[in-house]
């Protein structure tokens, strides 16, 4: 797989710590809603480094976009959030990963639960299901610390409402007074309630955390669901 | 050559030993996690493992016939196709030179199997002569479920994805069948020190 120049098009602030990068890409081969690529480096004196991040945009969109988390002490991560400008240029190389993936001929109904940035990927998958005939449904469990702290915030909104997706949003830190979404940690009873029941075969993404990916599935499959419906990706704070 | 990334310093962190870091890799302290599904919890008592395929019996161990083999310390590197590697781990487990002693085949392959249906592919030869074992500690304890426990796979010098999790099984083949990961685009064989993480590399 050969590395290819990305041109920095936009950059877009989602939360106080992740941005999109929304680059050019005249050689990309094209990607599934789920894959990843990878981001190389290169200092002046020629250190280099790699790193594997989701792509946040559907394949039927022209632009690839990539939403970065700034994690601590994250070597690239730090550059992508902090230092990148619009019009630099990028080494990529993808799209990688062949398993973590939804197409349309995979239907659904389609159950997506996503924990912190943890929803990149699944992003990309609910666009691509809105942008097909959505013939099955589609439902997105999305945890985050706080209400600042969920990215897409408005698209979301907008994807329940033209296209009906059914988006539920978990607040686990804080919470709005006002807040009519859902308060605390995923855990069983949420799931036993926003989870379809097992006989109906949802095909469940989850992608976060460690900790969160593995309870999340652990607990669905004591639920009943047929652990080879349900397809993990986790973000540890490595980056990977 | 690649470009410059303007503005890029990178944060060197001092490397004891850079030769033992592949290329494209950087170092990490903590343990990350990565599987395609649901962790399984196989009951011990329901577990065993078995060698079957291209040979002339098959032969199985319970658990508690496992553990009875002979087995060694291993303190080795690793090294994940995601790009981290960790130096000094330290495992407990059965060679597979043990497990292979008095297995007569013609095989020149190997498709090892897991619990939740994973599978990879090696050659013979990648995991005899002392380079790959079923560990069954980490670090002294019982390998943990989200690590592979109760047993995985232990193939250092290969990134970690042929270390099978959970893993159950060989079947001993004579040609050359891709694995889950090999069939969705990664490197057949996989050498860290020759970067082979995807297809074509």
């Amino acid at each position: 797989m050969i590395w290819q120049l990305a041109r920095v098009r936009e950059l877009v602030d989602e939360t106080p710590r992740c941005k999109s990068l929304v680059l050019e890409t005249p050689e990309w081969p094209g990607h599934r809603a789920g894959q990843h690529v990878d981001v190389r480096l290169t200092a002046e004196d020629g250190y280099r480094t790699e790193r594997s991040y989701s792509i946040a945009s559907a394949p039927e969109e022209r632009e690839l976009v990539l939403t970065i988390e700034r994690l601590k002490d994250g070597e690239v991560s730090t550059y992508l959030v902090d230092e990148l400008r619009v019009a630099d240029e990028l080494e990529l190389r993808g799209p990688v990963g062949g398993y973590f993936v939804w197409e349309q001929k995979l239907g659904g109904p389609l159950l997506l639960i996503a924990g912190g940035s943890g929803v990149v990927p699944l992003r990309a998958m609910l666009r691509h299901w809105a942008a097909g005939e959505r013939s099955v449904p589609a439902r997105m469990l999305y945890s985050s610390r706080t209400l600042e702290d969920v990215i897409y915030r408005n698209e979301l909104e907008r994807l329940a409402a033209d296209a009906g997706a059914e988006i539920e949003l978990t607040l686990t830190r804080e919470w709005p007074k006002d807040w009519t979404g859902h308060r605390g940690r995923v855990n069983r009873q949420l799931l036993e309630d926003l989870a379809w029941p097992p006989r109906q075969r949802p095909l469940v993404y989850v992608c976060g955390p460690t900790t969160f990916v593995e309870t999340t599935a652990t607990t669905l499959v004591e639920l009943g669901h047929d652990p080879s419906r349900i397809r993990t990706e986790r973000f540890g704070p490595t980056g990977s | 050559m690649s470009p410059i990334s303007r503005g890029f310093m990178g944060r060197r962190r001092p490397v004891a030993d850079p030769s033992r870091v592949p290329p494209g890799q950087y170092l990490t302290d903590d343990f990350p996690v990565l599987s395609a599904g649901p962790t399984p919890h196989t009951p011990l008592d329901q577990w065993s493992f078995t060698i079957q395929g291209a040979v002339s019996e098959p032969v199985s161990w319970p658990w508690e016939e496992f553990l009875a083999l002979p087995s060694e310390t291993i303190d080795t590197d690793i090294h994940c196709v995601t790009k981290w590697s960790k130096l000094d781990t330290s495992w407990r487990g059965v060679s597979l030179d043990t497990l292979l002693e008095h297995i007569e085949t013609e095989a020149d392959y190997l498709t090892v199997w897991s619990d939740g249906d994973y599978t990879t592919n090696l050659a013979l030869e990648d995991v005899t002569d002392g380079r790959a074992w079923v560990a069954y500690e980490y670090d002294g304890q019982s390998l943990d479920p989200e690590h592979g426990g109760p047993a995985r796979l232990l193939v250092p010098h290969l990134y970690f994805w042929k270390s099978a999790k959970w893993v159950r099984g060989l079947v001993l083949t004579p040609d050359d069948q891709p694995g889950f990961w090999e069939g969705y685009g990664y490197h057949n064989h996989g050498d860290p020190w020759l970067e082979q993480r995807y297809q074509g590399d």
